[in-house]
């Protein structure tokens, strides 16, 4: 009964992640996709910025798909996940060993997310100032890795090909080329 | 209320984040390393499940519960705003660990962290509506 508890092999829980394609589909014609949402939120500020002018009614769907993510992932960490810390590679564990990441238990370094380390330069830089770019970039690039990676990966879309072959490049030359600088 | 599938449907994603461990800073290095097969893997078999999905749904005119007829549209080519915004969004990933429904995910689990994250994110937003005529698409 291990699963019940346990983190799922990649195998069982990527087809899972692709069923949700049809599932939106089906129920409603909806597209998978995460990062409109927090469009929709933006536009519910009052302002006079053109790209938040639009019936909000129309992106509710995805306000509740949001909530239903933290609800879903709420009850799951709580009551079925007990992890004392994230099984990565060995190799992974060295580069970041190395790199000065000493605490590998929970889902994100202490160093840095931790209740006291998020209000020194150095947490404040991972967590708003990658936030903002996680943000910006979202919406510049039109859509994130359930909208673009997953929903036009499964369309042949070249927008989405594009887009999720700048994610990885940005991702891995951040990775080697300025992690090692910042951390 | 009609739309409460809706957030079903994203509890079901939430269960998933949380069970494929996709919302870990951790997981988020090993796959930019390209030490596992993890997250490629996920990628991958996902991937598969949708296209054959929207292959069969095409092909055959599928509909929706309600009896409307199913139609998919992709987002429209900018190759400029895809690259530069890709980019930056990659950078994101890195420092942050998570992507957007990975964001909500993280809010789920308590991580005061969570908060900070969401709040820069949607300052970024609000950032690229506010310039969003003065940049290249």
């Amino acid at each position: 009964m291990s699963f019940i508890i346990e983190p799922w092999p990649w195998y069982v829980v990527g087809p899972l992640m692709g069923a949700t394609i049809p599932l939106l589909l089906f129920s409603g014609n909806k597209m998978l996709g995460a990062s409109s949402s927090l469009q929709h939120l933006c536009a519910l500020l009052p302002n006079r910025i053109d790209y938040f002018q639009y019936d909000i009614k129309k992106g509710f769907w995805n306000l509740l798909f949001a909530a239903g993510v933290i609800l879903g992932a709420a009850l799951t960490y709580h009551f079925f996940y007990q992890v004392e810390s994230v099984n990565i590679a060995d190799s992974t564990k060295e580069d970041l060993l190395a790199l000065g990441i000493q605490n590998l238990e929970g889902l994100m370094p202490e160093e840095i997310f931790s209740n006291q380390s998020l209000w020194s330069v150095k947490g404040l830089f991972f967590s708003l100032v990658g936030g903002f770019m996680l943000g910006f970039g979202v919406r510049y690039a039109g859509g994130c890795t359930s909208g673009h990676g997953f929903m036009g990966l499964s369309q042949m879309s070249l927008s989405s090909t594009i887009a999720v072959i700048s994610f990885f490049v940005g991702g891995t030359l951040f990775t080697h080329f300025v992690l090692p600088f910042i951390l | 209320m009609k739309q409460t599938k809706f957030l079903l449907a994203g509890m079901f994603f939430g269960l998933l984040i949380i069970k494929s461990e996709a919302l870990s800073w951790f997981r988020i290095q090993e796959m930019f390393r390209f030490q596992s097969i993890h997250m490629f893997g996920i990628f991958g078999t996902a991937i598969l499940v949708g296209s054959i999905s929207v292959y069969a749904i095409k092909s055959l005119q599928l509909k929706t519960i309600e009896g409307e007829l199913i139609t998919l549209k992709k987002k429209p080519l900018k190759p400029r705003a895809q690259i530069f915004g890709g980019l930056l969004f990659g950078f994101g990933w890195v420092l942050t660990g998570l992507c957007i429904a990975p964001v909500y995910a993280l809010i789920g689990t308590g991580y005061a962290a969570s908060f900070l994250i969401l709040f820069g994110a949607l300052a970024g937003v609000f950032v690229y509506g506010w310039s969003k005529n003065k940049l290249p698409h």
